[in-house]
């Protein structure tokens, strides 16, 4: 085994040591994708299953362009279009993928708790993707990447989280992971969307974006989505932009080589402005580069072949 | 029907305060004699309770048998074996049935089946709301007079107060109480869990305290407007315990039940997210559960009852969120109870009272006293016995307990109901 775990469920699930190996294979993978054939042998003859119960586009096609790349076996599973339409409950379904053996299962689900219900149940690696308002792991790894990658470290650095944290696995993931790695988290966004006793994650509160964005190295936004209005968790949509919205101007009181990033799907103009969004700040794009690379790492420490060279 | 000797047991009868080795001679099902002789009548069945505490049956305040409509979870015969199993003689059933019981017709049904196959005594719990809709009253007064306990929309708030208010007036004039299941549905949004740092945690969306707190509040100060009794079920915050605590010192007609899960665990259980560990109430925090227990110790509870909400495993394998809430607990609440007893949290005198005298007392239920004369329902336990919890030998219909595996000690040895031996172990 390459990592101590099977799954990649919580970051709780990864040693510190297990993190930086993700990080290091990562970083060797990237290559693979500026090659003119970007595909090696690695995970011939493995089957993965991608089974993305909920909507996704960035993080279903990294996890499939990442297997391909590998030359794993793929297999996409969707809500709509599977049996789940037709009244079968969730743990039937993947009984029945398992009964086809595949390798590895790659959950995204709206439950929270999805992925380890799914793993109690059957022998494959499971990968979360995304389970409700829980975890992204992978998100988090990538992200953890790409903050290594501009910043040529990660101990000490102070990154902010701001936006919707309430019904943010993104941000859960992130908190976990950052905090592992020795930096401090700080959380921003309007009380409404801070959930209770998220500081035990490892994270400080401050609810004065002003005051936090000069102490910052990175500033990650996360999304806002249009339905939290209607909860009356904030007015509307065109306040939250304008009390809790990043823009140039904000920005004046940042440091020079702040980074900025986002895990998508960015509402342009609300959790950021366009400008900054596209700005020479933002690593946005680079976040879901190293996402590919990232997830073929984790692929291959999970079920690649022991004697198998990374990258060859 | 055969006499009954009840020798070399100790009997703990909290109606008289009695605590002492004494045996029991029953006939015609009925108490005939408290007696220090060793000798058995003649023709006397003799149980040697030698080493074991006998008491009055145990009253479930609160439980849901799921007959009519839901027979697949649970009926009238299976849940009144699991009493049975589970020491207790008499249960009160809820009326979130289907069809619910709203009409003196489902009453008569339950009573009339109860009689025919149920081994213990069944008292049905009437609807406040026609259809547990919390829109109009249901027929309260026939009801009544079918011979329903209580009423109670359990399971479901009366999020209108006024419709509260006229409930409690009406109610009284039946002497019947309303049981309030306190619960602001407004506040608890699309919560599955208790709100803290658990469910933060795993991403569970929260039912914070306030959800049971602002409701118990409401429905105390409704209760002392009206002057009508209101019993609260399944209290499970130290907030909720507080204001029944300041209640009673005001002479408010108000009494409350604890469960033996919202005893036992905590938030914490959910780690893992077994749907087996969600209810609601859900489970609180630490400092709620040292609440209950002391108000359990203090007297402020009157009753520890079950809640036992059977699920087939249909409504329980579809993850914690879309999982039905309830826990089963006719089987696992003496044990439970014993814990804190062990765990010297409470006195063994003062387990049996809430599961006995006191409770009986909340809806004026004439069991629970094993004085001569009175009807002979009687539960024979070893509070010492250790037993390893198993749903699979579970004479409920359900498996829905988050206690699997768990080694306690005490173990229900005879359950008698009027004098007739109905479960022996």
């Amino acid at each position: 085994m390459k990592l101590s775990t099977r799954h990649i469920i919580s970051i709780n699930d990864l040693t510190k040591k297990d993190v930086l190996t993700v990080l290091q294979t990562a970083e060797s993978f990237k290559e693979i994708s500026e090659r003119r054939i970007k595909k090696v042998p690695t995970l011939r003859g493995k089957t993965v299953v991608n089974c993305f119960f909920e909507d996704s586009t960035r993080t279903r096609v990294s996890f499939e362009i990442a297997e391909k790349r590998l030359s794993a076996d793929t297999v996409n599973i969707s809500k709509s279009g599977s049996a789940m339409n037709k009244g079968e409950n969730l743990l039937d379904t993947m009984k029945n993928v398992e009964a086809m053996k595949p390798d590895i299962v790659v959950i995204r689900h709206s439950m929270s708790g999805a992925p380890q219900l799914i793993s109690e149940a059957i022998d494959s690696h499971v990968i979360n993707a995304g389970d409700g308002l829980h975890e992204h792991p992978t998100q988090a790894l990538l992200d953890l990447m790409t903050i290594q990658e501009v910043k040529g470290k990660m101990h000490g650095l102070t990154v902010g989280i701001v936006g919707d944290i309430l019904h943010s696995r993104v941000a859960r993931s992130n908190i976990l992971l950052l905090n592992k790695m020795g930096m401090n988290v700080v959380l921003s966004g309007p009380k409404t969307l801070i959930p209770v006793g998220i500081e035990n994650l490892g994270a400080t509160i401050c609810y004065d974006l002003d005051d936090l964005i000069p102490k910052l190295d990175v500033l990650m936004l996360v999304r806002i989505q249009r339905e939290r209005a209607d909860d009356n968790l904030f007015p509307s949509l065109r306040e939250y932009s304008r009390h809790f919205g990043i823009n140039t101007k904000r920005l004046g009181a940042a440091k020079k080589d702040l980074t900025i990033m986002h895990p998508g799907p960015v509402n342009r103009g609300v959790e950021l402005t366009p400008d900054v969004a596209d700005g020479e700040r933002s690593v946005i794009l680079e976040q879901v580069t190293n996402g590919v690379a990232v997830r073929m790492a984790l692929l291959y420490l999970l079920i690649g072949d022991e004697h198998e060279e990374v990258g060859q | 029907m055969k006499t009954l000797f009840i020798k070399n047991g100790r009997l703990i009868d909290s109606s008289a305060n009695v605590d002492t080795k004494i045996n029991l001679i029953v006939k015609n099902g009925i108490v005939a004699e408290l007696t220090e002789s060793k000798s058995a009548p003649d023709d006397a069945d003799v149980i040697d309770a030698k080493g074991a505490i006998v008491s009055p049956g145990f009253v479930d305040l609160h439980c849901h048998l799921r007959e009519p409509g839901e027979e697949y979870k649970e009926d009238i015969e299976s849940g009144t074996r699991a009493a049975a199993a589970g020491g207790f003689t008499t249960i009160l059933c809820m009326a979130n049935t289907n069809p619910v019981n709203d009409t003196a017709a489902v009453t008569d049904y339950i009573i009339k089946k109860a009689g025919e196959c149920g081994i213990v005594n069944v008292l049905p719990v009437g609807a406040v709301t026609r259809g547990l809709k919390g829109e109009n009253l249901s027929d309260i007064g026939d009801m009544a007079k079918a011979g329903v306990i209580a009423i109670s929309d359990d399971g479901k708030p009366i999020m209108n107060g006024a419709l509260m208010r006229h409930a409690m007036e009406y109610a009284s004039s039946f002497n019947l109480s309303v049981i309030s299941h306190a619960e602001d549905l407004n506040l608890k949004g699309r919560g599955v869990m208790h709100e803290g740092n658990v469910s933060t945690e795993l991403g569970l969306r929260g039912i914070p305290s306030v959800v049971e707190e602002s409701m118990i509040a409401r429905d105390i100060l409704l209760a002392g407007m009206t002057g009508a009794h209101l019993h609260i079920a399944h209290l499970s915050t130290a907030g909720g315990v507080e204001m029944v605590r300041e209640a009673k010192k005001l002479h408010i007609k108000v009494t409350c039940e604890v469960t033996p899960h919202h005893l036992t665990l905590t938030d914490s259980a959910v780690y893992g997210y077994s749907s087996n560990t969600k209810v609601n109430p859900p489970l609180r925090t630490e400092n709620d559960r040292k609440e209950l227990i002391s108000a359990l110790a203090e007297g402020t509870i009157d009753a520890i009852a079950t809640d036992h909400a059977p699920h087939n495993i249909i409504e329980k394998e579809l993850g914690f969120e879309d999982s039905s809430f309830g826990i089963i607990g006719l089987e696992t609440a003496l044990p439970l109870a014993l814990k804190l007893v062990h765990d010297n949290k409470i006195t063994l005198q003062r387990m049996v009272d809430v599961f006995t005298s006191r409770s009986c007392g909340v809806f004026n239920i004439k069991r629970g006293s094993l004085k001569v004369g009175n009807v002979a329902d009687i539960v024979i336990f070893n509070e010492k016995l250790p037993v390893v919890i198993d749903s699979s030998k579970f004479k409920s219909k359900s498996r829905n307990t988050p206690f699997e595996g768990w080694r306690l000690l005490g173990k229900v040895l005879y359950t008698i109901v009027s004098g007739k031996i109905v479960y022996e172990s």
